[in-house]
């Protein structure tokens, strides 16, 4: 989730389109990722190499490509779209590729990054999320099972505040940043003109480009990632509600898709020559007329339609104790006779 | 935290044929008796008991007449228009020691409906050891009710099985692909519709109680597999190792379009034809020995079989050769996987057991009660999981509003599963399977309603924190005011005693 827009949050944006690329390159398929992006990077006035986003000087690395795949754009990305994608109390027209389709065997990663301050994350400049409405988005999940184990991570200022307040079990939490501490970005590109990346998400890129799908590291190496001399903040992370040992789990088990495989050995034995088998249930052919289209746009309707009457609501208890204890005061402070001036 | 106490009634008709009444029986025939037997679920908040309702009778002319058959299957066929055919009930019929009917070391013999044939001998005590054999393996043992209640039960205590199977769900989505990495060396053609049709839908229409199911199907061409096969000299085909197989699934799954399918989970069958420069293709085990089914699945997700095509006779045929896949072989390996991938495995029989393998149909009716009992307790439990947690929600955030359909469909599940157990308890599997599918459908319906995200309400002290500021600086004027105006009155008051 990249929680900015604008173009001098360019960074943000490449933050998490490397993550992204990095998933997928691991293993994760485009089905299994919900990407939530302002996606106004590539394609804005100011992008001097429009439509892309680099994330290495000397524009390397283009990360935003041919197959970016971004579920949430541009306002989209909201407080309330995301805790709906994590607590599933989605509309019923959402697609599915908008949805988080997980069951209690799913390993969910967790991505943010943006700007953030003690306790909260700022979403598009708009609106925030508090660390304790994600613990309770979290508990949520936890309640209907839709993680097995989840692992946050998350790149802003102060981050280590937003892992503070969560209670739910298996949920490991890294943060770019103690609270207190500001996140820095790693460089800037004079050819476009902003920041790239930032400290923290470069280093994990860094170690993420050594793995490989069958590689055996384990969740003690990430944590080690950009100790305080190269990252200037101190990285935390929070194991206590995780019930394996970190040495024990490994970085496939979140960043990529290694799937339990088992060989067929059973076959079942089929009668090719049953041609005169019937079927029990005798499937009934329905004549269903031919399809059309449904009126979409009734402009018959729009165009002889009266403005809706909005009812008329009396005012409510407050207002009417409000306003009547104000003509009170005033008239006993100013003195009854002056009523008949008024009137 | 709700504690849920299941009590699972199987209604067993135990038949004796002539000459097959044990001595030492406790009354005359006919009587019944129920035997209760504790389900350890290892779970603080659940607990399973299982009655086993049975009723001892001698057969009756008719069913003598059926058992006098020459072989078991013919028994087993006549014997079913007899019985109570209702799901979840079982039947078991004793012959005597001496019948042929059974062949040689088999004392146990399960066939495709609900019944089985059950070698006399032992006396009572070995009878009650075969009866509590056969409900385990025909309705339910204790690992597949703890599997069902895997939400409740820590996860240290589940046996290995307990995760693998497919969830109970309201449908799923079963997808055939054929893969073509090569189609310049192979004009592959299956006939998917017929084969479905013939083998795929009997299954399926047994399965519709469970579950809606719907089938598709598409053919991909240039879709390798992630992983390059070994070549070996020695046989001079290529291999793929057991420890590669896990790799090869997710390069697939992207190009498998399951974005685009329904919201049930859905099931991948995927049939390989490898390429010609990498034919033949085998899957190795662990021990390296070459898989007879060149098959492997894996669970929740689905399977892969590698079909190889045989080297064209002489090398200046004309490329591409055309394939007719050869179905029936292919569908017997996809639909045993699709059984595997339901939980419904033939392993673990004490030797003398034959079960009766199901032919065409795919599944015998008492394994259908397998799944049901299974499912039936499953959505039960996550019905009662799922409203607790809702409840807590509503506790948490006091003032969220509950709409009156959100209420209606509580009410609704509730009652649901209030009825489900109670039919679980009486026996009857198929009233109790419908009434936990309604339950688990409202309760879904109710906990992931739109209207219950706990943003759109505000807790009390934002409240306070906004109107505060806007409030306070009116205010003090006000109250000021309201206080001298209190003290006048009392002044006044005072006031007129005094003047007299």
């Amino acid at each position: 989730v990249c929680t900015s827009r604008f173009w001098f949050n360019y960074r943000h944006v490449a933050n998490t389109l490397s993550v992204y690329r990095s998933v997928k390159r691991l293993g994760i398929p485009d089905s299994h990722i919900v990407l939530m992006l302002a996606d106004d990077m590539a394609c804005n006035p100011r992008n001097p190499k429009p439509a892309t986003v680099f994330s290495h000087k000397n524009m390397e690395l283009n990360v935003y490509g041919d197959d970016v795949e971004v579920d949430y754009r541009s306002y989209e990305v909201t407080v309330e779209n995301f805790l709906r994608v994590l607590t599933g109390r989605i509309p019923p027209s959402t697609p599915r590729s908008k949805r988080l389709l997980s069951d209690d065997r799913s390993n969910i990663l967790i991505y943010m990054t943006g700007h953030g301050g003690n306790g909260f994350l700022k979403f598009q400049d708009s609106e925030e999320i508090t660390n304790v409405e994600l613990a309770d988005a979290f508990e949520q999940m936890w309640q209907k099972r839709r993680y097995n184990e989840l692992l946050f991570i998350i790149d802003t200022c102060q981050g280590a505040s937003m892992y503070e307040r969560f209670y739910s079990p298996n949920i490991m939490a890294l943060a770019s940043s103690q609270v207190g501490e500001d996140s820095l970005s790693h460089q800037p590109d004079l050819g476009i003109g902003v920041h790239l990346m930032d400290r923290y998400t470069f280093y994990v890129l860094e170690f993420l480009e050594e793995i490989h799908p069958a590689s055996q590291t384990n969740m003690n190496d990430l944590f080690q990632v950009c100790p305080k001399s190269l990252c200037v903040s101190t990285p935390g992370h929070r194991t206590d509600l995780f019930q394996r040992d970190p040495q024990n789990v490994l970085i496939t088990d979140f960043f990529g898709s290694v799937r339990k495989v088992e060989i067929t050995t059973e076959t079942i034995s089929l009668d090719s020559d049953s041609a005169g088998f019937e079927s029990k249930f005798p499937k009934d052919e329905l004549a269903i007329e031919p399809l059309r289209y449904a009126e979409q746009l009734p402009v018959a309707q729009i165009i002889h339609q009266k403005p809706k009457q909005k009812d008329w609501h009396p005012p409510g208890g407050f207002i009417l104790g409000l306003w009547a204890l104000i003509i009170m005061v005033f008239f006993k402070t100013y003195g009854i006779k002056h009523m008949k001036h008024i009137f | 935290a709700a504690s849920a106490q299941f009590q699972l009634a199987v209604p067993v008709a135990v038949v004796f044929a002539a000459g097959s009444v044990p001595r030492d029986l406790p009354r005359p025939l006919p009587f019944s008796d129920v035997q209760e037997t504790e389900i350890s679920v290892n779970s603080l908040r659940s607990s399973a008991v299982s009655r086993c309702q049975a009723v001892y009778r001698s057969a009756t002319a008719r069913e003598e007449a059926a058992l006098d058959a020459a072989a078991a299957r013919e028994a087993d066929a006549a014997l079913r228009l007899l019985q109570d055919t209702s799901l979840g009930s079982l039947t078991v019929y004793v012959v005597p020691e001496t019948s042929s009917l059974l062949p040689q070391g088999i004392s146990v013999y399960v066939g495709k409906h609900r019944s089985a044939l059950v070698r006399a001998g032992g006396g009572l005590a070995a009878l009650h050891a075969r009866l509590q054999q056969l409900t385990q393996l025909m309705s339910f043992t204790s690992g597949s009710i703890a599997a069902a209640l895997s939400d409740r039960v820590p996860d240290s205590q589940l046996g290995r099985d307990a995760r693998r199977h497919l969830k109970s769900s309201l449908g799923y989505e079963i997808t055939f692909s054929l893969l073509n990495p090569d189609p310049k060396s192979h004009a592959v053609d299956w006939d998917i519709e017929d084969a479905v049709n013939r083998y795929v839908q009997p299954i399926l229409d047994k399965l519709s109680l469970v579950a809606n199911f719907s089938v598709d199907s598409q053919i991909l061409y240039y879709a390798v597999l992630g992983v390059t096969p070994r070549f070996d000299k020695e046989t001079s085909s290529f291999l793929l190792s057991a420890h590669s197989l896990p790799h090869v699934i997710n390069p697939v799954e992207a190009r498998l379009g399951s974005s685009a399918a329904s919201l049930y989970p859905v099931l991948n069958f995927l049939l390989y034809v490898p390429e010609r420069s990498h034919s033949p293709l085998y899957i190795q085990d662990k021990d390296g020995t070459p898989v007879s089914t060149n098959a492997f699945h894996s669970p929740r997700w689905g399977g892969i079989m590698v079909y190889n095509v045989e080297a064209p006779a002489s090398p200046q045929a004309s490329l591409p050769l055309h394939v007719d896949v050869d179905m029936v072989r292919v569908m017997e390996v996809f639909l045993a996987q699709l059984r595997l991938l339901f939980g419904l495995s033939r392993e673990e029989l004490p030797p003398e057991f034959l079960l009766e393998s199901p032919g065409n149909e795919g599944l015998a009716d008492w394994e259908l009660d397998r799944l049901l009992w299974a499912h039936t307790v499953e959505n039960i439990a996550t019905v009662s999981t799922t409203l607790t947690s809702l409840a807590q929600l509503l506790d948490k955030i006091g003032n969220i509003v509950i709409k009156d359909d959100v209420a209606s469909e509580v009410y609704q599940a509730v009652a649901s599963a209030q009825s489900a157990m109670a039919e679980l308890a009486t026996g009857h599997l198929h009233s109790a399977f419908q009434a936990s599918k309604k339950a688990v459908t409202s309760s879904e319906r109710a906990f992931f309603d739109p209207s219950l995200l706990h943003l759109l309400y505000f807790p009390d002290d934002q409240k306070f924190a906004i109107y505060i500021p806007l409030f306070l600086p009116m205010a003090v004027p006000i109250l000021l005011s309201l206080a001298k105006i209190v003290r006048e009155a009392r002044q006044r008051k005072k006031e007129p005693t005094k003047m007299d």
